[in-house]
């Protein structure tokens, strides 16, 4: 599937995985601090692939398979960044990180607060987060609002392969700890990438939103696959006549307040999407930033999309239900466009 | 404990668990299993690894008598059969524990006085009666070797070289404290003393001080810095043997041959849980040789002793012959915090060992042995003494934390996530973290 929406001159196209791949490549090539470590990273070459080539190419040492043992290997990574070395601790799904959120939260977010500076964490922890198909309620979490509410962690979620090539050389260059959270789905979507994006010094700038496709009727924000979904609505919306501004949050935090906030002060409605659970979610959090800085400029209630609020069901029909579609993203539009519509989807 | 009998037990302890030593015993045995000691799957293990070789073996005791050399030590060599006239220790070494186990101990006791006087607060743990363990094992570190503790950390940190005003200063909250007042009793972070706290959970310090040794073989072998052999001595209790993490560590500690050493301080009650009511095996160092790293038991409550299995394990990890698991057999003399009723020990079972107190166990064997006289002594007493009141006026004196720290440090990206000057959230300012590419 490709998407046409306001890159630079397109020269060549990536799947995600392939650009997530040539960034591990890339920064390991130029710092011999960085280093990856996780389950079957080395010789099964990532249990996604987005490993492949490394074990090969940097040895052992350098690519380190562990066995299964996530708060061990994860505390492992924590030390090292705590001695100058900048590890890239791969998780096999953020489900499994649950194990190790001591380490990630403990002794990673909160040292250089806890140290006064004395001792920085410049380690990344990527995996893929959220729904998968059809692979049940313990594999199917989304984190994105867990780790966005703690203090001294940058969360980014890349959609394009853009994104994943910028914010990954961004994360893995930071000097603080930062969970990178990608998506399964997503890994094997191909984007079109600008020359500049190939560039080995390309970064994009963590804390920044970008706008996907501008709009005037209504705001329309999302990450991760969302993304995607909302982008297909706004085609859907503007054969209706409404003109959907889509953001693609790339950075859930910092959250991005004051595009998001710029946004609808220009039109004056938001709908939230998000693939996670409903209470405390990322959409909570906007909505709320909404009302404190631009409650004047709102037409009308805000509208969030979020998961089902239940653990992640089996059966593909429930699964279905149990996460936004596009029909449920298109609804919300009109709904807050005061345009007549039925309330929820027909099964 | 006289001198003799000190030396053949620690003989003992070291021909039994490490064969790669000099002594006679181990070498002309057949298999360190004939020996009597109850060590025998750690010895079994390393029987078979490469390292057991003559020439190992040569090596090391050609390392070993270097390093007695340098010690200017006159020690009792293993090649010699014991006697009481070989001493273990000279007298600036004998000064130099004592006065380490002394300022723990003041110190400690200082923290109590100040606790009940309102002027520390939230949670404190003192480590009155181990001091053996920590000052047997940091006096052997240099500076570049790490030290992971938990939350007992205070004489941890006075062990490795963090001046005791600046511990007391963070235990009061103060801006002059290691960690400016930002960490606490629990969260000592030192930098320059290679000193990573400072962790409330427990086993939480494990896997990181498995990641400082990590570094430390990943600093030689990939980025090349010739002869870093920094080792990492990683502190816990009983209670953490327990815990996943641990064996997690084990494993991985011995899989990739890190120079760590997990000292145990058993001191037998993790706040009420009697280790036996909570362990299946309470046998810690038997737990190494499941995962092939060598275990050994050692009494905690004698400097001495500790001090010899210190030195093996210490130089078995700068060799890159990989982690070792010492168990130290302690006590602590107060309740796990100061918060803590102690109504659970038996006081039979404190008095046994209030009557083997470190210190004056210390103090007996530099006296008998005629290494410094009980005046010299005292005077150390009365130093520790001024060192101690001096931190507590230097703390007292020191003022809190502007409030502008409060949002200070929560990354170290300089243009930090916090309010900047003019109010606005800083990640606003259109420079934060600009990237190179034109969004």
């Amino acid at each position: 599937m490709m998407r046409f929406q306001g890159y630079t001159t397109a020269a060549k196209e990536m799947t995600v995985r392939e650009a997530l791949n040539s960034v591990l490549d890339e920064e390991m090539s130029a710092d011999p601090r960085v280093f990856l470590m996780g389950e079957e990273v080395g010789e099964y070459q990532g249990a996604y692939k987005v490993s492949k080539g490394l074990l090969q190419k940097f040895g052992p040492e350098r690519v380190v398979d562990t066995p299964i043992t996530e708060a061990g290997f994860t505390g492992i990574g924590v030390g090292a960044a705590y001695y100058g070395l900048r590890p890239v601790v791969e998780f096999m799904t953020f489900n499994f990180a649950m194990q190790a959120i001591d380490h990630i939260i403990n002794s990673a977010a909160k040292t250089n607060y806890m140290s006064a500076g004395n001792i920085s964490v410049p380690i990344v922890f990527r995996g893929p987060n959220g729904a998968a198909a059809g692979v049940g309620a313990q594999h199917s979490h989304c984190y994105a609002a867990w780790y966005g509410s703690c203090p001294g962690l940058k969360v980014l979620v890349p959609y394009s392969s853009e994104d994943a090539r910028g914010l990954l050389k961004a994360a893995i260059r930071d000097p603080d700890p930062v969970v990178f959270l990608e998506n399964e789905l997503m890994y094997g979507e191909r984007f079109p990438v600008s020359a500049e994006a190939l560039d080995s010094s390309f970064c994009l700038p963590i804390g920044k939103a970008k706008i996907e496709r501008e709009g005037k009727d209504v705001t329309i924000t999302a990450f991760s696959k969302m993304v995607g979904l909302s982008l297909e609505a706004a085609e859907i919306l503007a054969k209706e006549g409404i003109s959907a501004e889509v953001i693609n949050l790339r950075s859930i935090r910092p959250l991005d307040r004051s595009t998001i906030n710029a946004s609808v002060r220009k039109t004056n409605r938001l709908v939230t999407v998000e693939e996670g659970f409903p209470q405390h979610g990322v959409g909570a959090e906007i909505g709320m930033s909404i009302v404190e800085d631009s409650f004047g400029y709102l037409d009308a209630p805000i509208e969030r999309i979020t998961g089902a609020d239940v653990p992640m069901p089996y059966a593909a029909n429930l699964e279905r239900m149990a996460l936004p579609q596009i029909e449920d993203i298109v609804r919300a539009a009109k709904r807050v466009c005061y345009r007549s519509v039925p309330m929820a989807a027909t099964a | 404990m006289s001198a003799a009998s000190l030396a053949s037990s620690i003989n003992a302890i070291r021909s039994a668990s490490f064969p790669n030593d000099r002594s006679p015993l181990a070498s002309n045995a057949p298999h360190p299993s004939s020996s009597s000691s109850a060590f025998l799957g750690s010895t079994a293990r390393l029987r078979f690894n490469p390292v057991s070789s003559p020439a190992a073996r040569l090596r090391s005791s050609a390392v070993a008598a270097v390093a007695a050399a340098s010690n200017v030590v006159k020690e009792k060599q293993p090649k010699s059969s014991p006697s009481a006239s070989n001493l273990l220790i000279t007298k600036e070494e004998g000064l130099e524990l004592y006065e380490d186990m002394v300022l723990g101990r003041v110190f400690e006791d200082m923290c109590a006085q100040m606790y009940y006087r309102g002027k520390m607060f939230g949670f404190v743990h003192l480590y009155n009666g181990q001091e053996a363990v920590s000052t047997g094992f940091i006096k052997f570190l240099k500076q570049e070797d790490s030290v992971v503790s938990t939350y007992r950390d205070h004489v941890h940190a006075l062990s490795k070289g963090v001046p005791a005003r600046q511990v007391m200063s963070e235990l009061f909250g103060k801006e002059t404290g290691c960690c400016r007042g930002q960490g606490g009793s629990m969260h000592m972070f030192s930098k320059e003393h290679n000193l990573i706290g400072g962790f409330a959970f427990i086993g939480e310090g494990i896997p990181i001080a498995t990641g400082a040794a990590f570094t430390s073989k990943y600093k030689r072998e990939v980025l090349k810095e010739e002869g870093c052999d920094h080792v990492t001595v990683a502190f816990f209790g009983d209670g953490t043997c327990n815990n996943g993490q641990f064996f997690e560590c084990l494993n991985m500690a011995q899989l990739w041959k890190l120079p760590i050493i997990f000292v145990v301080e058993n001191n037998l009650w993790a706040i009420g849980m009697s280790h036996l009511r909570a362990t299946s095996d309470p046998q810690i160092w038997k737990k190494g040789p499941a995962f092939g790293m060598p275990g050994v038991h050692v009494d905690g409550m004698d400097v001495l002793k500790v001090r010899e299995v210190a030195r093996e394990a210490i130089e078995r990890a700068r060799r890159g012959e990989g982690p070792t698991l010492v168990e130290c057999e302690t006590y602590r003399f107060r309740g796990h915090s100061l918060a803590d009723p102690d109504e659970l020990r038996e006081p039979a079972e404190k008095a046994k060992y209030a009557a083997r107190d470190p210190i004056t166990a210390l103090k007996k064997y530099i006296i008998e042995s005629n290494l410094a006289s009980e005046a010299e002594l005292k005077e150390i007493d009365k130093k520790i003494d001024e060192v101690v009141e001096d931190a507590v006026e230097f703390a007292d004196a020191s003022p809190q934390p502007p409030r502008s720290q409060l949002l200070d440090n929560v990354f170290a990206d300089p243009k930090g996530f916090g309010i900047g000057p003019d109010g606005r959230y800083r990640c606003e300012d259109p420079k934060f973290t600009e990237g190179t590419a034109k969004v």
